[in-house]
């Protein structure tokens, strides 16, 4: 499902996406093309797994397209309620840690101090060669 | 003694009339007798155990550290504990235990409370009863009957609470009367060096005065909030508190909101989008559910997931991520952001004009039973069921729920009072004044304990549907 079937295999992948788009949805807004979803999955590692999610998002989007009908002219988007205030800054002192085995207590794959992760800059396999939308 | 109020039970240590490890054990008894309800995802007996001998020990020298020392307290699984696994119901978080205690976890623990377990949530606090961050204080104590308090946005430390949605997610107090929310919240309340969202004014223990006189008082009846869908019983519980208050000699007046209808979507968007962000942080390298996938990091971090979090997670991280999409961003996240400050505003201009406390339902009606519950998606549910709670939490303000009177089923309504930034303190006063004189009826344990015995016929009903 992810990205490098964009390069190498458009035409099979977009063949394969174009099941899953919900172009016929009477509710959808039709935006979440193939396109979009590959972008999304790309960008959120997480999959949609299922013509029902597509769906789903096709709704949160016209859900969310309400907003529109909103006058915000001259109107500053708010990001914290306590905008007016003065952020609190500790000073640079190190007060604690020390914690390095408690910590690494919680990872599944550890080696020596290290956290160990599986091999990096691997493209995943194209898309005809995966199973789509497998289900747990 | 289990029926009974924090301040009560306080008492009866003080007095000797009951011992914290005696009490402990009764709520152990308990909570095994309930266990068919699922409420505790872990409950930590060894511990719980532990802190109430070392709080008898402090009883014994007539030590007690303050009202809360020796009192049972249970903490929902999205706050962190030390030592004790922390999942926020998520498979992402099996077996996570934390190295740390969050701030509000620690401040309750200094004071000697007696940690009984972490409780039942939906996955991540995203349930349709909404979260810290859309009102899962106030709606569940409005449907159990109990007092549901969400403080002011700063007022407590968010340090260690699994986020969200930071610019809205709030420690909420669930107790049985008003006075014990303001117990706790003396204990809770104060800034936090590790949340540098906490305002800078340091939290002090308070009491509630006693309101006699109500006549100074300007009570705010929001017109938007009258809604088709608001259950007629609950209109009329919302009608004849108006009616009581105005019968006391306080100031009832009609005002408006008129951003009222935009605030869920408002909130849906706003919401999601942060939910995307902080979801990212579970990848399984560090901490956290790992598949066993190695071909490579990116295969792992997918796979992870997809396992690690459930449909209703997923849904929202993808919607966050498409109103984060650059050609999205400013029609959307930027957008919302404009409708929330609108929505903020609509409070500032009523509180301006003199009014003093808002009064509000907190639900449309009372519980729904699950099968009619399920038969929605979570985000309608969200939609609906946070109708008078969600915009509070856009406007960092506090609100409390009380029980009012019981439906004609026999199930809790509980009405909304809304106060100004930081008159937490104001608004707990008037909800304590309402409480005293709507007198809701006190929960009778006895009874229920006495009834579980017939209820365990009906506990493999209840584990067949809830397994759905």
């Amino acid at each position: 499902m992810w990205a490098r079937a964009v390069l190498l295999g458009h035409r099979s992948w977009m063949g394969w996406h174009r099941g899953f788009t919900s172009k016929t949805d009477p509710q959808g807004s039709g935006r979440v093309t193939a396109e979009v979803i590959e972008h999304l999955e790309r960008l959120a590692l997480v999959d949609f797994g299922s013509q029902e999610a597509v769906a789903r998002l096709e709704k949160a989007i016209a859900f969310a397209d309400r907003l529109r009908a909103v006058d915000t002219e001259g109107v500053e988007p708010m990001e914290s309620v306590l905008e007016d205030r003065c952020l609190y800054l500790r000073s640079d002192n190190v007060v604690e840690g020390n914690c390095v085995e408690e910590l690494l207590q919680n990872a599944h794959r550890v080696v020596e101090e290290y956290f160990v992760a599986p091999p990096g800059n691997i493209s995943l396999p194209k898309q005809d060669e995966q199973q789509p939308f497998s289900h747990n | 003694m289990l029926g009974r109020t924090l301040q009560e039970v306080s008492a009866a240590l003080k007095q000797g009339q009951i011992t914290p490890v005696e009490l402990c054990q009764k709520c152990l008894s308990l909570i095994k007798k309930t266990k068919f309800l699922n409420a505790y995802i872990t409950i930590s007996e060894e511990v719980a155990l532990k802190q109430a001998e070392e709080s008898e020990k402090r009883y014994k020298k007539g030590h007690s550290l303050g009202a809360l020392d020796g009192i049972p307290v249970a903490v929902k699984d999205n706050f962190s504990t030390s030592g004790i696994e922390t999942t926020c119901a998520s498979n992402m978080l099996k077996g996570y235990v934390p190295p740390y205690n969050a701030t509000v976890v620690q401040r309750l623990l200094d004071q000697g409370a007696v940690l009984m377990g972490k409780t039942n949530l939906d996955e991540f606090a995203m349930g349709a009863l909404g979260s810290d961050t859309g009102g899962s204080t106030r709606n569940p104590a409005a449907h159990c009957g109990i007092v549901g308090f969400k403080p002011s946005y700063g007022l407590v430390s968010r340090h260690g609470l699994i986020p969200l949605v930071n610019s809205m997610d709030v420690p909420g107090i669930l107790t049985r009367c008003v006075d014990d929310a303001a117990t706790v919240l003396g204990v809770l309340a104060g800034h936090d060096p590790k949340d540098s969202t906490t305002i800078q004014d340091p939290g002090k223990p308070f009491m509630l005065s006693s309101l006699t006189d109500v006549s100074k008082l300007c009570i705010g009846i929001p017109k938007e909030y009258l809604v088709p869908e608001l259950s007629s019983e609950v209109r009329s519980f919302w009608s004849k508190a108006a009616n009581l208050f105005e019968s006391e000699g306080a100031k009832v007046i009609e005002v408006s909101l008129p951003h009222t209808s935009y605030s869920i979507v408002c909130y849906h968007v706003l919401c999601t989008s942060e939910v995307a962000s902080n979801m990212a942080r579970f990848d399984g390298l560090e901490y956290g559910h790992r598949c066993d996938i190695d071909v490579s990091t990116e295969a792992m971090y997918a796979a992870t997931r997809r396992e690690g979090f459930n449909d209703v997670v997923r849904g929202r991280i993808l919607a966050g991520n498409f109103f984060l999409l650059k050609e999205n961003y400013a029609n959307y996240f930027i957008k919302a952001q404009k409708v929330r400050r609108l929505i903020a505003n609509d409070f500032v201009n009523v509180f301006n004009s003199g009014v003093d406390v808002l009064l509000t339902p907190t639900t449309l009606s009372e519980a729904v039973p699950y099968l009619e519950f399920i038969k929605e998606d979570n985000r309608t549910r969200s939609a609906q069921d946070d109708i008078f709670t969600q915009a509070v939490n856009m406007a960092g303000l506090p609100a409390v729920s009380v029980p009012v009177a019981l439906s004609n089923q026999g199930l809790p309504v509980g009405l909304q009072f809304i106060g100004r930034a930081f008159c937490d303190q104001q608004l707990l006063t008037v909800a304590k004044w309402f409480e005293k004189q709507v007198q809701f009826p006190v929960i009778q344990l006895q009874e229920l304990m006495d009834d579980c015995s017939s209820v365990f016929e009906i506990e493999k009903l209840a584990s067949v549907s809830l397994k759905q």
